[in-house]
């Protein structure tokens, strides 16, 4: 694939709830319909995209993160691997090395500064990864393990893997996870556009403002699109209005929208209101990739 | 000292909402601490006062002084996280990658690589408008967060609740089941699970009961917004059942939620039959927590 052809959208929002996966899943299935794209839920903590797609997965790849292994007959008790780790991480109880696996942040220094070899890294599970595909529509879902504390390995495993493959579509949509902290720097960093879902509430609007500051420290490009219109004030379009941040599509609030979300179902199809805001995002994403280099 | 965790794994089920509501009923004899650091949202609805500011550091960043560079890509070589810049010549770091591992520091032959201490956002401490202690903090946007800031609110929150002799912690958490959570759960004496019967919701409590179960922690839990989907309502009731985990209460999909949020109020203050089911959600949660 010729990387200088892909685009890539993020779907972002500071606040969680606020219809992320919503918007990723029903404009992805939607768009498929006339190209061929790619959806991947980087949500690794909590992936949600499939609950909602009728799509039939390949076996799950088992996925490793590279942590140290102690070789008590090589280790000379230096402590240069106790000085060096700055994640607390490895810790020595008398003539014993204790590695701790969730502090671990895999970053090889105690492993390459161990002047006896004594410290190997060796991989260790940490999530799953899996890929589908239907037609024009690709699929791929990151999904950490339960009890596993770091999500930006899985997260960045995830994304090395697109950048890698060679069969995947140039449009791509990243259904990233909430907040406004490493996940997301992670999730967002190599994307084109991001798109960000909010609601028109206070704590929408806060969410909003942070998540905002985030992309612009990381100069990304952004839009936002307003969910749920209707159940709160104009706040947030005010806010955006004067902030300079374009609102791409506001989608109404709609009772029966929420019902077929709470039962796993895209409504793309039958909400029209909801359609025409894809319409609408559709319409301002094409316009962008036509001036991206 | 009971700490009580309100976590939901989706977000947007209710977590701040249920935890402000618990802050007003047990204002006299409890402590709020906004754990949700990176999009924290409790102080819109109690107005804390800030009176109490410290910085945040979390970690460590590396910088390149130039002036001492010879550009021998060692530190390039060796970092993990591609977070080592080349621009015509000229290497840098680049901030939102370092992982503050400090490996290229110590690679480096001009010690040209500085590590500094990672200025990652504020700490307070403060009395909100009902009058009872609240711990929080600002992570500043795309710092890292690895539940240090969480675990770092919540000793604040216990030691305002010591020397104020307050019987409860309200801790409002982040979703997920990630560090930030992981780090919330600590110390728990129990769990409220704020969840609403949708796939997604029920998907990711799942996940999050896993979470606990690990940890054998005592839970219990609240089905928010019940008319979205009542036949999955059921649903998750035999879901908590066969988990053994107590069902403190339902709440109705109601107008009154968001009302209270532009109200910049808790539920609790705005509507007297919300003020009524909340009230009885608080009960059997405290009559659960005291069978612990």
């Amino acid at each position: 694939m010729d990387k200088n052809r892909t685009y890539r959208i993020a779907v972002a929002s500071g606040k969680g709830g606020t219809g992320k996966t919503l918007v990723a899943t029903n404009l992805a299935d939607m768009w498929s319909v006339d190209r061929e794209l790619l959806l991947v839920d980087l949500d690794v903590e909590e992936p949600n995209d499939a609950l909602f797609l009728s799509v039939v997965p390949e076996p799950a790849q088992t996925q490793f993160k590279m942590i140290p292994e102690w070789n008590s007959d090589r280790c000379t008790l230096c402590d240069i691997c106790t000085e060096v780790c700055n994640f607390n991480a490895i810790a020595r109880m008398g003539e014993y090395i204790i590695v701790f696996e969730e502090l671990c942040h895999s970053c090889y220094a105690c492993s390459g500064l161990c002047p006896t070899d004594a410290l190997p890294m060796k991989p260790r599970r940490m999530g799953e990864l899996q890929i589908a595909k239907r037609e024009q529509f690709y699929f791929i879902e990151g999904r950490l393990d339960i009890g596993q504390e770091q999500a930006v390995p899985m997260i960045r495993k995830v994304i090395q893997t697109v950048d890698k493959r060679q069969d995947i579509p140039d449009l791509q949509l990243f259904d990233c996870p909430p907040g406004t902290s490493c996940p997301v720097v992670n999730a967002v960093h190599t994307a084109d556009l991001v798109i960000l879902v909010t609601e028109p509430t206070a704590f929408g609007l806060n969410d909003l403002q942070l998540a905002v500051e985030t992309m612009r420290s990381m100069n990304k490009e952004m839009g936002v699109v307003i969910n749920r219109d209707g159940i709160g004030d104009d706040a947030v379009q005010r806010w955006c209005d004067a902030s300079g941040i374009e609102v791409i599509a506001t989608i109404p609030y709609d009772s029966q929208l929420a019902y077929a979300y709470a039962k796993g179902k895209l409504s793309w199809k039958t909400n029209s209101r909801l359609r025409e805001a894809l319409e609408e995002i559709i319409a301002y994403v094409s316009e962008k990739m036509k001036t991206h280099v | 000292m009971f700490e009580i965790v309100i976590i939901s794994g989706k977000g947007g089920t209710g977590k701040t909402t249920v935890a402000a509501s618990i802050a007003v009923l047990e204002k006299d004899n409890s402590v709020i601490a906004d754990c949700d650091v990176d999009a924290a949202n409790m102080h819109l609805l109690l107005k804390p006062d800030r009176s109490k500011k410290e910085k945040y550091f979390s970690g460590k960043t590396a910088v390149i002084h130039a002036n001492n560079c010879t550009a021998c890509g060692k530190c390039a070589e060796v970092c993990e996280f591609d977070a080592v810049l080349v621009k015509d010549g000229i290497y840098s770091i680049d901030p939102f990658f370092c992982e503050g591992c400090g490996y290229c520091a110590r690679v480096c032959p001009d010690n040209a690589i500085e590590m500094l201490d990672a200025d990652s956002g504020y700490l307070f401490e403060s009395v909100t408008r009902i009058g009872s202690p609240m711990a929080h903090a600002r992570l500043h946007p795309a710092a890292d967060n690895s539940g240090k800031l969480v675990a770092e609110v919540k000793n604040r929150a216990k030691r305002m609740a010591a020397e104020s002799a307050k019987e409860y912690i309200i801790v409002d958490g982040a979703p997920g089941i990630g560090c930030p959570v992981i780090s919330s759960l600590a110390g728990a004496s129990y769990v409220i699970l704020v969840t609403e019967p949708s796939t997604a919701a029920l998907h990711d409590l799942k996940r999050l009961v896993a979470l606990l179960q690990k940890f054998k922690l005592k839970a219990g839990c609240l089905i928010n917004k019940a008319e979205l989907h009542p036949e999955m309502v059921q649903q998750i009731i035999q879901y908590l059942e066969k988990e053994k985990i107590d069902l403190l209460g339902i709440l109705p999909f109601d107008q009154a939620f968001p009302d209270a949020i532009a109200a910049a109020k808790a539920v609790v203050e705005t509507n007297e039959h919300m003020k009524k089911l909340m009230a009885s959600i608080w009960e059997n949660t405290k009559s659960k927590l005291k069978a612990v």
